[in-house]
């Protein structure tokens, strides 16, 4: 067993790691800064927040060293809130439709999303 | 690797998962406070899964425009106004925080206290620092811009309630962390793990606050950037 001496890593990986979630954190920031927009926005906010993720996850938690059975135990049950969000996410869409047949003044018709 | 967690004889691969869960015996091969830390953290993950989820709902199901991130949480330094640089600093005070906690970790492990106890000071005031920005942030946006919880004058009533429920519920953590982090902070700092010469409860503590950092990651890309 690794009781004793516990999760040993060297210094410098933990500020390699460091400098990365500096850099990434700048991308995410310069993302919203340059007014990027639509799809290519998305893609790169989810990109760098899963690799922020990762490495947080992985090197500062020590996930990435801990034995399967734990590392599984705690990465699948998340997946679950996938399901909720695509659940949710159709259930937003149908809230938004019939608040904007029943609910929206009454404005030139089609309008998709009228100011109040 | 300097680091094996398997022993020579034993399976690797999917059949280590599959042993350890396998029989009537522990699954979980590592300290118990490791295993429960990691098992409150999860519980943890579905808490704000689901604040994130509710706020996603509530921003998909508005026919009112949501009000721009970019514009309510910019700041006018000098002459300029600059989108969202709080939340930008707060980031990096955030990242820091964990970089000095990793630190913190590594000394803990080479039983050197009062580095160890240094960096989880340095680690908790980078805290005080992220919860009093956000102070800031929450007075700036009820007193100045009239964000109230039920709503507000930017656009979809639901933003206020998101915002607050998200962000606070984060606040408390890093503020209950801070409070974590110096707690054990003094008791290593007393010597009181040099007689068992086990420093894995700031191990334990850096998960929690690793965790808090992981969190504001989302929470950064979701309900800032989005």
């Amino acid at each position: 067993m690794q009781h004793e001496s516990g999760q040993q890593h060297p210094v410098g990986l933990y500020l390699k790691i460091w400098a990365l979630l500096f850099v990434l954190s700048t991308f995410s920031y310069l993302v919203d800064y340059f007014h990027f927009h639509g799809y290519l926005r998305w893609f790169l906010i989810v990109t760098f927040m899963l690799l922020k993720a990762g490495l947080i996850v992985s090197v500062f938690m020590h996930l990435a060293w801990e034995r399967l059975a734990l590392v599984y135990a705690i990465l699948l049950p998340p997946l679950a809130l996938l399901v909720l969000v695509a659940l949710m996410a159709g259930e937003a869409d149908y809230t938004a439709s019939t608040r904007n047949v029943y609910f929206a003044p009454a404005q030139p018709a089609a309008e998709k999303a009228p100011q109040r | 690797m300097a680091h094996l967690t398997h022993s020579p004889s034993e399976p690797t691969g999917l059949r280590s998962l599959v042993a350890d869960w396998s029989a009537d015996r522990e699954a979980f091969k590592v300290p118990c406070g490791k295993a429960m830390m990691w098992i409150f953290l999860l519980s943890d993950t579905f808490i704000f899964g689901c604040f994130l989820t509710g706020y996603m709902t509530e921003r998909m199901a508005s026919p009112v425009p949501w009000p721009n991130a970019s514009e309510v949480f910019a700041l006018t330094i000098g002459n300029a106004k600059i989108p969202l640089i709080l939340i930008a600093i707060m980031t990096f005070v955030l990242i820091s925080s964990s970089g000095t906690m990793a630190m913190a970790v590594n000394c803990a492990y080479r039983k050197d206290r009062a580095k160890t106890a240094a960096l989880m000071f340095a680690t908790a005031a980078f805290g005080v620092m992220f919860v009093s920005m956000q102070a800031f942030e929450w007075t700036k946006l009820i007193v100045h811009e009239g964000i109230r919880p039920w709503g507000n004058p930017l656009g979809a009533a639901q933003f206020g309630a998101c915002f607050f429920m998200i962000t606070g519920f984060h606040g408390l953590h890093v503020s209950a962390g801070v409070i974590y982090l110096l707690t054990v902070a003094t008791k290593v700092l007393k010597g009181r793990y040099e007689e068992s010469g086990n420093y894995q409860i700031v191990e334990i503590a850096g998960l929690y606050w690793h965790f808090v950092d992981l969190v504001w990651v989302f929470i950064f890309a979701f309900f800032y950037l989005w």
